[in-house]
């Protein structure tokens, strides 16, 4: 690499340590945590001792934890100060995604309750 | 390159330095840009994937008298797709180790298993649509079919584009050597790799689990 300098400012996402080590353990404990939340993952959705309306949020926590868990260990977004870039980007995708998600669901659902079907939409369903 | 006995004598520290951080070293090298740009793709595909998951949402209890989620999916087979995708983005993330200390044959020997593993879900994948789509559960079934087969569908693609591009890596590293800018794309590749694993998880959650739950 030619220059040095500019590359302590900002790390590139993904890109491995310095340390061969510290790269190593990092994909081995995300990995071990990773298949740790998909079997707690598989294992929640067929138990039947939990309470069954909570189940699928918790499912849902149990992504967005092993999601994070792929961020920090394998594409290595940390913290740090030659981070910020990375990780600002990675704010504005969660913001964009959780506004499409979250927004589209709560509109559907909504328009879904309200409109049911009118008397004339449920003889034009009965005729085809 | 060590960041700690560097940093200062850049002179980039908060507050008290007229180093705005940008104006006198000029741009970032491009190892830096490149793959800073190629996240931010990776990052509006999350976006474009937000909104399939989102149609998908909408749309799972539509089912116009066909099959439902809970008659359709298999979770073994989900199982093996999962861990076959995890451990490929693991044994990839060797690839990228091994890569920096420039061992071509180790890499190409974890680029080579990253590739077989990613291929074993995409197997499984199109075994399972052929499945649905013998037993009449095709895309043109119901909406709720038309969103499974777009959102579960648009990531197989990107699964099968990222292989393309895999080959293409092992074939060029092997070609031109650890250069500069073929390392960069490797990189991306990887980043793109990992991206595919963050987005399968919440697939698997979401239209499979959440989907089959009793």
């Amino acid at each position: 690499m030619t220059e040095h300098e500019p590359e302590a400012l900002n790390v590139a996402p993904g890109e491995p340590h310095d340390s061969m080590v510290s790269e190593t353990i990092s994909y081995v404990v995300g990995l071990g945590l990773a298949l740790l939340l998909t079997a707690v993952s598989f294992w929640v959705a067929s138990t039947g001792v939990l309470w069954g309306p909570g189940v699928a949020t918790g499912l849902v926590v149990l992504a967005i934890a092993q999601m994070g868990i792929h961020l920090v260990f394998f594409l290595h977004i940390s913290s740090g100060p030659d981070n910020t870039n990375n990780v600002l980007a990675l704010a504005f995708g969660v913001l964009i995604v959780l506004l499409v998600m979250i927004g589209t669901i709560f509109i559907m659902s909504h328009m879904d309750a309200n409109m049911g079907p009118t008397p004339e939409v449920m003889n034009l369903q009965m005729q085809h | 390159m060590s960041t700690v006995s560097e940093t200062p004598a850049i002179g980039l520290t908060h507050g008290g330095s007229e180093d705005t951080g940008l104006g006198q070293r000029g741009p970032q090298s491009k190892s830096i840009v490149v793959p800073y740009g190629f996240w931010l793709f990776v990052l509006s595909d999350m976006v474009l994937f937000s909104a399939l998951f989102a149609s998908y949402a909408s749309l799972v209890h539509a089912t116009d008298g066909g099959p439902t989620t809970a008659e359709l999916f298999d979770r073994k087979l989900v199982a093996v797709e999962t861990l076959a995708l995890l451990l490929s983005s693991f044994v990839c993330g060797l690839a990228m180790i091994t890569a920096k200390r420039k061992s071509m044959a180790w890499m190409q020997i974890w680029l080579l298993a990253t590739g077989a593993l990613g291929l074993v879900f995409l197997g499984i994948e199109l075994f399972e649509f052929s499945k649905m789509i013998g037993e009449g559960a095709g895309p043109q079934r119901s909406a709720f079919l038309s969103s499974f087969f777009t959102l579960v569908g648009c990531h197989g693609a990107h699964v099968t584009a990222g292989l393309l591009w895999l080959g293409t890596m092992m074939a060029q590293i092997w070609a031109k050597g650890f250069r500069q800018d073929i390392v960069r794309r490797l990189l991306c590749f990887s980043v793109f790799w990992h991206a595919l694993d963050i987005i399968w998880v919440a697939i698997f959650t979401i239209v499979y689990l959440i989907g089959t739950l009793p």
